[in-house]
């Protein structure tokens, strides 16, 4: 900015000085009445990473726990259920997992961290509704004559597969998320931390 | 540049046409007429604006947080109690919201007291200034009560003895005065029912009824201008553009001025918040770090200081008057105490406004009325005597003053 | 006559407590010294943390004195699961309040409150908390100095020995305890300086942080002045 002869130039870089020293204020003033909004420690707490014992959830069983206030869905898949998952790719959206809805561990064929155990968080993509399940297959579910087990979305009827993966030309925009997660032991689990952390 | 500026114009315009800010902003700002000989007493009104927006604002973000609830929690602790101290620890940066909440509030009364001291020192309150000293003394009211409900919130010893001495206070009015406490209370004791009302008064009722006073406070003061520390009217010397020869547009002149007297009470205001938050007992009273206990009165309850002189008021009168116990004149002392106030205008005789000008027998009963709120001061009852009748006999005394004559233009000393 | 009413005007506000005066043993400032912190908290949770919780005080906020996580999990957490939790009892109250006549106060703020116009509340903590006595009047056994009929019994007795009360109102150690009087001044001075930290964690920051806002402002107060005084200098 250049000085002409009708501005007065020491007004003007005092009014600079001083205008920019109280922005700066103002805006270092700001940051703690922002900050307290975001989680407190106390939300921190119970949003910590949980431990789960596996040990006594046998193939076909599914286990909920509660992470950050989510349900978060445990599945042992037997080896059926793995195979039909295999079957159905051309129905499904993002049958490679191809969007980032989980940590680079679990971008594989089962999105899991092992083949039949699959850790997913229970809400569906579409609006935010926990997804029922629908292991049954066939006409017995219910749901489809040809449904080879997975879960159906009670609000706008979006489905998945035993993977969490979301079928074509549903409500649902992408795969369930799957949350961090790693093994601490061979039936030990624990949600929400993994070893990047 | 020119392109910039043209849109900027443009815009401008547009707004003009619809709203009247071009206008406003010379009315009350850029060519608004303020004289030129403003002294130091003259920084605290601006700042009182100050400390309301920081009182609002911090106060919004523990609104997010504080929880109005007397039961307890888990621990055996009253969740109100346990908020603040939630706030204090958990949230981030809560401990710096509430500390300047709390530092706000004392700074309040320190800032608003010396600016009704500035209106009694220049005679501001008087022809054509009533109104604005009367819509003045409610926010004054308002402003007791805001911080009488807030007081309560923290929910500490001193939040709930404080609240109980003061509702009982309504108890002393004859025949419907324990009724009157009980619905003031919402129960039998001060309770749940009594913080969760107080925390309505305190967050949305007080704030709504402070921010119109202050508005009618402020458009009153634009009307009739600013008085000054001679307490004479620069509207009666004009030059030929009708411009008071004495005046200077607020702003940039008293913007830039109040700038820096802002920057000098922050800096005063961060000493308190940082390093001495509880201001040595009188800003955060120990017993407040104790959770509020309905069955145990601490041994030493005292309000908090801002209040005090209405206290020693309250305490001066200890005779029974016509048949009615003297908590009930008690009573009647401290309310008008704090509304006989209103009427200085009418009372004020002297041919002169300013201190400056006034006799000796203004400055020395005014010296010795100021005594009297030392708390602590000999003669407590003597003085609060006193009190009254130095505005109750102002008709006389500021008439028979000998007064020096008034200058013709302010000086600028 | 001006002058008189300034000074009048910012006259300090008197204290208008009456009264016995109580004379307090000055703590020592332990609030930078991370190791008698630690060893603080150490105290703290072995022998108060059992019928008094601090239940606004979180255990990973040990991390302020130098703790990790781990070493907070595996020394110090006796009495929740995770170190995200706070420093709650099992104690109930009810029992408490049965047991002792009330139920021991939760201990988070305690420096704070017991603060007066005598002392600071680490000075109290640090007088009260050596100064139990004999008593055999009192159902516990045991009274206190500065805290008379206090319901707590001498919880580090076995520590400090027995005091008994002269009739010159002096306390005098009549049987010698694990500590030496000096090393038992040093745990509680150590054990004041943790309560201290819990009352205000953020107390150490807060002050560095004032420094800096001070600084700043000052800086602001520069420009601010020198800006005045470039419009003013119009004005006659």
């Amino acid at each position: 900015m250049s000085c002409d002869e009708k501005v007065d130039c020491g007004r003007r870089r005092l009014l600079v000085a001083t205008a920019t020293a109280g922005g700066v204020a103002g805006v270092a003033a700001a940051v703690p009445f922002v900050a307290s909004m975001l989680p407190s420690e106390r939300a921190k707490a119970a949003g910590a990473p949980v431990e789960v014992d596996i040990s006594k959830l046998a193939p076909g069983q599914m286990m909920t726990v509660e992470w950050r206030g989510k349900p978060v869905w445990i599945i042992n898949r037997t080896k059926e259920m793995l195979d039909a998952m295999t079957k159905i790719g051309d129905q499904l959206a993002d049958p490679k997992s191809d969007k980032n809805m989980q940590p680079e561990y679990a971008k594989n064929a089962t999105r899991s961290i092992k083949p039949e155990i699959l850790v997913a968080v229970g809400i569906c993509t579409h609006l935010g509704c926990s997804p029922t399940d629908k292991f049954k297959t066939g006409a017995e579910s219910g749901v489809d004559p040809n449904w080879p087990g997975g879960f159906i979305c009670p609000c706008h009827g979006s489905t998945f597969d035993l993977a969490g993966r979301v079928y074509k030309s549903k409500p649902a925009p992408d795969n369930l998320e799957i949350p961090p997660h790693m093994y601490l032991g061979d039936a030990k689990l624990i949600i929400g931390e993994d070893k990047k952390a | 540049m020119s392109k910039v500026n043209a849109i900027l114009q443009g815009t401008l315009n547009w707004v003009d046409e619809r709203f009247p800010l071009t206008s406003n902003w010379k009315a009350h700002l850029s060519e608004y007429y303020a004289p030129k000989n403003f002294n130091f007493w003259y920084f605290f009104g601006s700042l009182a604006m100050l400390v309301l927006v920081i009182q609002i604002v911090t106060g919004i973000f523990l609104t997010m947080h504080f929880k109005p609830d007397a039961s307890l929690n888990a621990s055996g602790v009253p969740v109100a109690f346990a908020s603040v101290e939630y706030i204090m620890r958990d949230v981030s940066w809560g401990w710096l919201i509430r500390y300047m909440h709390s530092t706000g509030a004392s700074a309040f009364f320190v800032v608003v007291y010396l600016h009704m001291f500035r209106g009694l020192l220049y005679g501001s309150y008087r022809k054509p200034r009533e109104l604005i000293w009367l819509f003045g003394i409610g926010i004054f009211l308002c402003l007791m009560g805001e911080a009488f409900f807030g007081y309560l919130l923290p929910w500490g010893q001193m939040s709930f003895w404080g609240a109980q001495v003061i509702v009982n206070l309504f108890s002393a009015i004859p025949v419907i005065g324990p009724d009157l406490s009980i619905w003031l209370r919402g129960d039998y004791v001060v309770g749940d029912a009594t913080l969760n009302r107080f925390f309505a008064f305190h967050v949305i009722a007080m704030p709504l009824v402070l921010l119109g006073l202050v508005g009618a406070h402020i458009i009153a003061l634009h009307e009739v201008g600013s008085n000054n520390p001679d307490g004479v009217e620069i509207k009666k010397k004009k030059d030929a553009n009708g411009i008071p020869l004495d005046g200077i547009p607020f702003h940039p002149y008293y913007t830039v001025k109040d700038i820096v007297g802002v920057v000098v009470f922050l800096f005063v205001f961060s000493i308190i918040v940082f390093f001495m938050p509880e201001g040595g007992g009188y800003f955060l009273e120990y017993n407040n770090f104790d959770p509020a206990d309905p069955l145990k009165t601490p041994p030493h309850i005292a309000p908090v200081w801002y209040f005090t002189p209405y206290y020693s008021l309250l305490r001066a009168v200890t005779y029974p008057l016509l048949g009615i116990d003297a908590k009930f004149w008690g009573v009647v002392a401290m309310g008008a105490g704090t509304l006989i106030f209103a009427f200085l205008p009418w009372l004020d005789r002297s041919p002169v406004k300013s201190i400056r000008y006034r006799g000796p027998i203004t400055k020395w009963l005014l010296s010795i009325w100021i005594v009297g709120f030392i708390p602590g001061a000999p003669v407590a009852q003597l003085l609060s005597v006193y009190y009254f009748l130095f505005f109750l006999t102002m008709p006389i005394w500021s008439s028979l003053d000998r007064c020096k004559p008034e200058p013709d233009r302010v000086t600028m000393k | 006559m001006k002058k008189f009413l300034t000074a009048i005007l910012f006259a300090p506000i008197l204290a208008f407590a009456a009264g016995a005066t109580l004379h307090l043993d000055p703590a020592p400032d332990k609030a930078t010294d991370m190791a008698a912190l630690q060893n603080g908290a150490k105290i703290f949770v072995n022998y108060c943390l059992n019928c008094h919780s601090a239940s606004y005080m979180r255990y990973n906020r040990l991390k302020d004195i130098g703790l990790s996580d781990a070493q907070i999990k595996d020394n110090l957490l006796f009495t929740a699961d995770k170190v995200g939790e706070p420093m709650r009892i099992a104690m109930q109250r009810a029992d408490a309040k049965v047991w002792f006549g009330a139920p021991p106060p939760d201990l988070t703020v305690i420096a704070r409150a017991r603060a007066s116009e005598f002392g600071s509340g680490a000075d109290w903590l640090y007088t009260y908390l050596r100064s139990f006595y004999r008593d055999e009047s009192r159902p516990t056994g045991w009274n206190n100095a500065i805290f008379e009929n206090v319901g707590m019994p001498h919880v580090l007795w076995e520590l400090q020995g027995d005091q008994v009360m002269g009739p010159d109102h002096k306390l005098t150690l009549v049987k010698p305890g694990k500590m030496k009087p000096q090393e038992f001044d040093a745990a509680i001075g150590d054990l004041v300086g943790f309560l201290k930290y819990m009352g205000e964690p953020v107390g150490e920051f807060r002050k560095q942080l004032g420094v800096i806002v001070l600084i700043f402002l000052a800086v602001i107060f520069v420009f601010a002045y020198a800006l005045k005084r470039e419009y003013w200098k119009d004005v006659h």
